[in-house]
């Protein structure tokens, strides 16, 4: 178990090698390999969606993918939403609606709506409301998420499609 | 900048956390880097009862990466000060200690009790070797349920013991005799309400790191109590109060079990004292489901007797409360459903017996609501029922008992767990159900629901009232300093747990110091400052926030003497606006730095001090708050009930509500709308099952469900703000708001809706298998 393997792939933009055991998960490979720590760790068995991050342009549970499968993959997590010291429409759209209390879902749930509207812009509202339920969250009761997701939708919509074209 | 000349205090000011939040930037536990640190895991119990044998751990230290293995009497030459947590708070009722042990030696008393603990290079590592562990474990007859624990021929929950009840203890006062010697009507009945989790998105954790050069332990853990772990730690490894500093990082939400002090973050501590290097244990789900305190389970068996006209006249009963395995918080869950059964509605006489039980299960200690919501469950079902023996609306029957705005502030004939009598502070109940029947369409709903029913739906709609006790005392310590560069440094013992303590602290000193919340550095949950306890009990901003505003009017005094001395102005001429002291009125942009006038402050050798007599522009407040603030509220909630299949959809709620002067009404819905969906888990969804054995059988959220945004109903809330008169800013705290009244509603609701079938819901949370087989019995043929 302890024979590492050497992994390449992209992090929010960024070619990274990294060397770890195969029984690693991606989730542990970004926050310990890469040091990138927005990416949480909420149950470790792909219900709460705490570890949600992009890969290849879809919204992906990292406690359910070994770093190993990550092989040549575009990875992006929370860190990789908005350029340093920026927030995207999203983020803001999260303090503008109260989206947030403890923020420990938080980046799951960025990564979570970004992902399936990058995948799927021409997803309705009434979509993108369901999407929201693979993730759970204990502080907001999910009123203010929803608020600030559906706000957001728009911006994040008219991006990916002036991206695609 | 805030512009305008309205107070602070009531806006909803942007909270200071969230940009680092949103951005990935938080600095949870498992967040925080120790280069060449060492991570712990626990061998857990398998059984809820068993004794503990020995075990050779020769191969598992010889494992890959393992460096350090502890049972518990590795751990004993650790803990010099003792292996015993006395979380407990006092009770002369308790019959007998039950304090935990670090790691417990002879014998193990539920499923998930730490037995031992590795310390390896990795988590995997760890883990791996905990695994390996060969420990004999001889099991015991557990005790499993609750009903049979209290019985004297039940097996004992810990073997040395005489029997599982814990505690007996009681609320009596008035002639209960004569309240229900010839009542009109008595309602008989039995309610139990299951047991669940607290479930933060972020489980415990702890990261401890001894400094070779200096000998100090800096500790951190996701704790809702810094002060009361640095305590501990001090106690049991024989250190000086200086060589210790517990911090209290950005926490992953908490909800009650993060109050008390674990075993695990004492483990942790020793290990990484005695091996000098950094040791890390971060809790996973399943750990949390098993390890991680739980509560609400609860029996009652209780009797109303009503005038005819719905007039209570006594309450009476036995309430049946599971302690859990060890004592971690003492009898403060039970005390408050005791306290809080009768509280808000006139009831001339009452008798509750308490008795408290010892079970081979998880520990209990406070879960957002704190035995609240099992009380007003208790009480709003009871009321539920006499409305229907009476013959009169759900609504008009606790009309009519509600202690009205008149008697306020009214002392009640109960007493808080300090002997301190228990006064209503302020609210007007009455009105609060008015708006809340107002909000949800009360009058004027049965032809909507008769319009369903001939569309084959059953809608249904109920109420619930409840009070909150909040802002426990004594205090909360709160210093602030205008530092040199002129930054406002505010250090308390208030600590953070995602809730926006901060943001609202800072709202609060700002009001006082510039109005302007940026130039204000937090410290939170500091225990550098020697007194402090940390956040529970809804309690931070009202004992906190009156020290805030205590310590902030001082400063202020302070800074405009020191102004009014360099400018050679009269005092009340000045005011401060952000970082200045200007002329009042003024908005020349001119004025005097609190730099400057912090730089003044200090002194100079051989002059006397600038328009002050003591130096520096700071001040400790610890505001002594003996009461408890009442807030309250009243839950109407609409639901549709599929007959066939006895599922429960909750359409819409409305809460009116009043906790006094809200500091920042955003913040307020935010904690409001995460207490009704976790109450509303607690009323559909939240169940920790168990077999006979005590053996856990929900431990994963896929078994465990927690509410999601599906489930979510509309939900509105309309904000009355009777001040409380106990603290100088007339505020309540809101915390556990949501979650007292929810699970009382949806059953009031879900009785409408089978009204005609006779089925009384007495069970929270109500499963759908439950409410499909009542249904199936009130109606033998099936649905029509």
């Amino acid at each position: 178990m302890s024979d590492k393997t050497t992994i390449t792939l992209t992090v929010n933009g960024v070619p990274r090698t990294i060397a770890c055991v195969p029984r690693k998960t991606l989730a542990d490979a970004l926050r310990e390999d890469c040091r990138l720590t927005g990416t949480h760790v909420g149950c470790e068995h792909g219900v709460c969606g705490a570890c949600t991050v992009m890969v290849n342009g879809a919204p992906v549970r990292s406690c359910l993918m070994f770093a190993v499968q990550a092989e040549g993959a575009e990875v992006r997590t929370v860190e990789g939403l908005a350029p340093e010291g920026g927030l995207s429409v999203l983020q803001q759209a999260f303090i503008d609606h109260h989206a947030l209390q403890c923020g420990f879902c938080t980046p799951g749930f960025l990564m979570l709506i970004t992902g399936a509207l990058q995948k799927d812009p021409d997803m309705s509202d009434e979509e993108l409301t369901e999407v929201l339920s693979s993730n759970l969250c204990r502080c907001t009761g999910y009123r203010n998420i929803v608020r600030a997701a559906l706000a957001a939708a728009p911006a994040i919509r008219a991006s990916v499609r002036e991206t695609a074209a | 900048m805030t512009q305008s000349n309205a107070p602070l205090v009531g806006q909803s000011v942007p909270r200071r956390e969230d940009r680092a939040l949103v951005s990935g930037k938080g600095r949870f536990l498992d967040d925080i880097a120790s280069p060449g640190g060492l991570h712990a895991a626990f061998l857990r119990s398998p059984y809820a009862h068993a004794r503990i044998g020995t075990a050779d751990l020769e191969e598992v230290r010889a494992m890959p990466g393992v460096v350090a293995v502890y049972t518990a009497r590795d751990l004993a030459a650790l803990l010099p000060g003792g292996q015993r947590l006395v979380t407990g708070l006092p009770s002369s009722s308790i019959a007998f200690a039950l304090d935990r042990p670090i790691l417990p030696e002879h014998e193990t008393v539920y499923v998930g009790e730490a037995l031992a603990m590795v310390v390896a290079e990795t988590r995997a590592e760890a883990e791996d070797a905990a695994e390996m562990i060969d420990l004999d474990l001889d099991p015991l007859e557990p005790v499993a349920d609750l009903e049979n624990a209290a019985r004297h021929d039940a097996p004992k929950a810990h073997a040395h013991l005489p029997h599982n009840r814990l505690a007996r203890f009681g609320f009596s006062y008035g002639d209960i005799a004569a309240a229900f010697d010839g009542a009109p009507h008595v309602m008989s009945r039995r309610f139990r309400i299951d047991r669940g989790g607290a479930h933060s998105m972020e489980g415990r954790g702890v990261l401890a790191a001894p400094d070779a050069m200096t000998g100090r332990l800096s500790v951190w853990s996701s704790t809702q109590t810094p002060h009361a772990l640095k305590r501990h730690i001090c106690t049991l490894l024989a250190r000086d109060d200086a060589e210790v500093e517990v911090t209290a990082p950005d926490l992953g939400g908490a909800f009650g079990p993060k109050l008390v002090t674990y075993p695990e973050e004492i483990a942790v501590a020793a290990a990484a004292q005695a091996l000098g290097r950094p040791v890390r244990w971060v809790e996973d789900r399943r750990e949390h489901f098993l390890a991680a305190c739980q509560e609400r389970e609860q029996l009652w068996t209780v009797e109303m007797a009503l005038e005819a006209d719905g007039r209570i006249r006594g309450l009476r009963g036995t309430l049946l409360h599971d302690h859990g395995a060890w004592t971690a918080r003492g009898l403060n869950v039970p005390y408050a459903s005791g306290m809080m059964l009768p509280l808000m509605y006139e009831v001339p006489a009452y008798d509750l017996d308490i008795i408290v039980t010892v079970t081979n299960k998880t520990p209990v200690t406070p879960v957002r609501g704190a035995g609240q919501p099992q009380a007003t469950y208790v009480m709003e079902r009871l009321l539920d029922a006499g409305a229907r023996a009476c013959g009169i609306d759900r609504a008009e029957i606790r009309r009519r008992n509600l202690v009205t705005p008149d008697r306020m502030p009214c002392e009640r004939p109960l007493k808080l767990r300090s002997g301190e009598p228990v006064i209503l502070d302020s609210g007007d109940y009455p009105r609060t159900q008015a708006t809340a029947l107002e909000g949800i369409g009360w009058h004027g709903f049965e032809d909507r629901r008769r319009e369903a029913r001939a569309r084959g739906k059953r809608l249904g709609l109920g109420l619930a009232n409840y009070v909150e006790g909040t802002g426990r005392g004594p205090y909360e310590t709160v210093t602030i300093r205008v530092a040199r560069d002129g930054r406002i440094k505010v250090n308390t013992g208030a600590a953070a747990m995602g809730q926006g303590v901060g943001t609202a602290l800072a709202q609060i000193v700002a009001e006082h110091l510039g109005r302007d919340p940026s130039t204000i550095d937090l410290t939170l949950g500091d225990t550098r400052e020697p007194y402090g306890f940390g956040g529970f009990n809804s309690r931070q901003t009202v004992v906190a926030g009156a020290s805030a505003d205590a310590a902030a009017r001082v400063v202020r005094r302070k800074v405009l003497q020191v102004a009014a001395h360099l400018l050679q102005m009269p005092e009340e001429n000045l005011d401060i606006a952000a970082d200045l002291v200007i002329v009042a009125g003024s908005n020349s942009g001119e004025g005097l730095s609190l730099a400057e006038i912090a730089a003044a402050s200090e002194g100079l050798p051989g002059y006397r001090l600038p328009g002050i007599d003591t130096p520096g522009l700071q001040a400790t407040e610890r505001v002594l708050i003996e009461g408890m603030a009442f807030a309250n509220g009243c839950l109407a909630a609409e639901v549709e009930v599929d007959e066939a299949t006895g599922a429960v959809h909750v359409a819409r709620l409305f809460l009116a509500h009043d906790c006094g002067r809200m500091v920042n009404p955003q913040m307020v819905d935010g904690q409001i709308l995460g207490g009704l969906a976790h109450g509303l888990g607690n009323a559909l969804y939240e169940k920790m099952c168990f077999d006979d054995q005590a053996q856990p059988l929900t431990a994963s959220l896929a078994d465990y469900l927690l509410v999601t945004s599906a489930e979510m109903p509309v939900i509105e809330i309309a904000h009355t703000e009777s001040p409380s008169p106990l603290n100088a800013l007339g505020v309540k705290g809101v915390g556990e708001s949501g979650v007292i009244p929810t699970a009382a509603a949806i059953a009031s609701a879900v009785e409408h809706a089978l009204e005609d079938l006779g089925i009384e819901i007495s069970e929270a949370p109500i499963s759908v298998q439950a409410l499909h087989a009542a249904i199936r019995a009130a109606r033998p043929g099936g649905p029509e």
